[in-house]
């Protein structure tokens, strides 16, 4: 009759309880991946590629893997997971990443 | 069938033994101590395969079972009065991972003041934490219960409390009749959990945070574990039955077919209730009692029938819940009659504080205070004490010793309390 979900991607703010899983266990890796823990940052960080140099101090800095790297070289952030803590900005030693108040241009 | 004399606690470390659990977490606190000591020998003398974590603290015994429930293994723990609620945090954890962890209580009072003797105010106290709670009158009983609690607890993925009563039954000793070792390792069986952490097929995360849009969904569906566990209760109970012809289910009904007035109790006082039913059924009264066994879930419904078999009902609490109400038990019991159209007087009595004693004439007073309410067909103060030393009631209480309850007779007890409720 009710069908419990196993996937955390089925599993969301709509489901009902008979669609959990058994005290909320977790089936699969990776789920924070699904989750929006971004929406609460105050000052968000902006990436100026054209100072970055690619010396992945902010890689190596971000407490929350919000900077993403493919093929050795930095994107831009991971918005959805970034708190905007700053440390990015602190540790760049090229300016090429710049806080701004979120909501701002 | 072995034949045996011992006390609760040895007979509990003796089922821990036979059901030779994968982990054992825990932590001694009188009265509870001789379980994890004698379960500890064992460890020692190689009778189990179970790896026994001698922990710093209760706190980390139940964290202890919860990691080690968490990793695939069948893991149990005792405890008693501040050491249960020192697990307190732990409880409620373990309870929504529905982690079936099974841990045995030798009930003991709560400070303040200190104490160390029996009531149920520490499982009581634990009572909404999400356990299974059963409660057990007898040493045998302790031991029954035990056992039936591995696959309850498993099968309905709930942790299990299984309650006996401190230094009464714990350190009482009496005759008993055990199961051999592998007829409750196969009774037991092999747990075998669908997931768990040590599981390398599928990756499992537990406990996780659950934010306000997930909580509410979370307790409602532990909710329902509670209630679906009630035919499980059941099931084991005829299984265990089979296996020994000893039946077990929510609560025993003793004397009630034809009873008038009736006692609603849990644990070992329910043996004195009985010699008491027995001695006034001699004298031609007609009294029951009803020995429930298990508080959670609370068998709402059946219970109600069973107590509407009388008209008048006393629900005995060892323990206060200072409520200004009534003790626990009492205000679950009566609750459950409120929506039936014939129901009896139901009186609590707060009884058995700190290891006070409950005696054969104590329940006398209370049958008589019973049919005292029906004929003067008033209730009068429902919350009362029994058992307490209470400067307004001495003459009283000493003239209701002395006498034994004729019908119309001390028609004026009971009334005269009501003058000094607040």
């Amino acid at each position: 009759m009710y069908e419990r979900k196993r996937h955390a991607r089925d599993i969301n703010e709509k489901s009902t309880w008979q669609e959990l899983t058994v005290g909320a266990e977790i089936y699969e890796p990776a789920t924070s991946l699904l989750v929006n823990t971004g929406e609460w940052r105050v000052n968000r960080p902006v990436f100026l590629e054209e100072k970055c140099k690619q010396c992945m101090l902010c890689f190596l800095y971000c407490p929350d893997s919000s900077v993403p790297v493919k093929d050795s070289k930095r994107l831009d952030f991971d918005y959805m997971h970034c708190k905007g803590c700053g440390i990015c900005m602190t540790v760049c030693p090229f300016d090429a990443i710049k806080m701004v108040k979120e909501g701002a241009e | 069938m072995i034949r045996d004399r011992l006390s609760g606690n040895a007979a509990v470390a003796l089922a821990m033994k036979q059901i030779n659990p994968d982990v054992v977490g825990a932590f001694p606190i009188t009265p509870s101590t001789e379980i994890p000591e004698h379960f500890s020998q064992y460890v020692a003398d190689g009778e189990v395969g179970t790896e026994f974590i001698a922990v710093e603290s209760e706190h980390s015994a139940m964290s202890t079972c919860i990691g080690a429930s968490a990793a695939g293994a069948r893991a149990m723990t005792a405890s008693s009065s501040a050491g249960l609620a020192y697990m307190y945090e732990l409880l409620y954890v373990a309870a929504s991972m529905r982690l079936p962890i099974v841990m045995t209580v030798a009930n003991r009072a709560l400070s303040g003041p200190i104490n160390i003797n029996n009531d149920h105010s520490d499982s009581m106290g634990a009572r909404d934490s999400g356990w299974i709670q059963m409660y057990a009158e007898t040493n045998q009983e302790a031991y029954d219960n035990l056992i039936q609690a591995v696959i309850i607890s498993e099968r309905s993925r709930l942790p299990v409390m299984c309650c006996q009563d401190g230094f009464i039954t714990s350190h009482g000793v009496s005759n008993i009749e055990l199961l051999e070792d592998e007829v409750v390792r196969e009774f037991v069986g092999e747990y075998e959990p669908e997931n768990y952490l040590l599981k390398h097929e599928n990756p499992l995360a537990v406990g996780p945070y659950g934010t306000s849009p997930y909580y509410m969904e979370v307790k409602r569906e532990q909710a329902q574990a509670m209630k679906d566990s009630m035919p499980i209760i059941l099931d084991v109970g005829r299984k265990y039955a089979e296996l020994t012809g000893r039946s077990y289910k929510f609560f025993e009904e003793y004397m009630m077919d034809d009873a008038d007035v009736a006692i609603v109790v849990m644990g070992s006082s329910a043996g004195t209730g009985k010699e008491a039913v027995d001695r006034l059924r001699a004298e031609g009264q007609r009294v029951g009692l009803i020995k429930l066994r298990t508080f959670r879930p609370f068998p709402r419904r059946p219970l109600a029938a069973a107590m509407c078999k009388v008209k008048a009902v006393a629900i005995m609490d060892k323990a206060e819940s200072f409520s200004n109400s009534g003790g626990p038990l009492f205000n679950e019991a009566r609750n459950s009659l409120y929506d039936l159209p014939a129901k009896p007087f139901a009186i609590n009595y707060i009884y058995g504080l700190g290891g006070r004693d409950i005696r054969v004439e104590d329940y006398y007073n209370i049958f008589k205070e019973l049919y005292i309410v029906l004929e003067n067909d008033d209730p009068s103060d429902v919350y009362r004490y029994v058992g307490v030393r209470d400067s307004r009631f001495v003459d009283e209480e000493q003239r209701m010793v002395k006498e034994v309850y004729r019908p119309g007779a001390a028609k004026s007890y009971g009334q005269n309390r009501e003058e000094y409720e607040v």
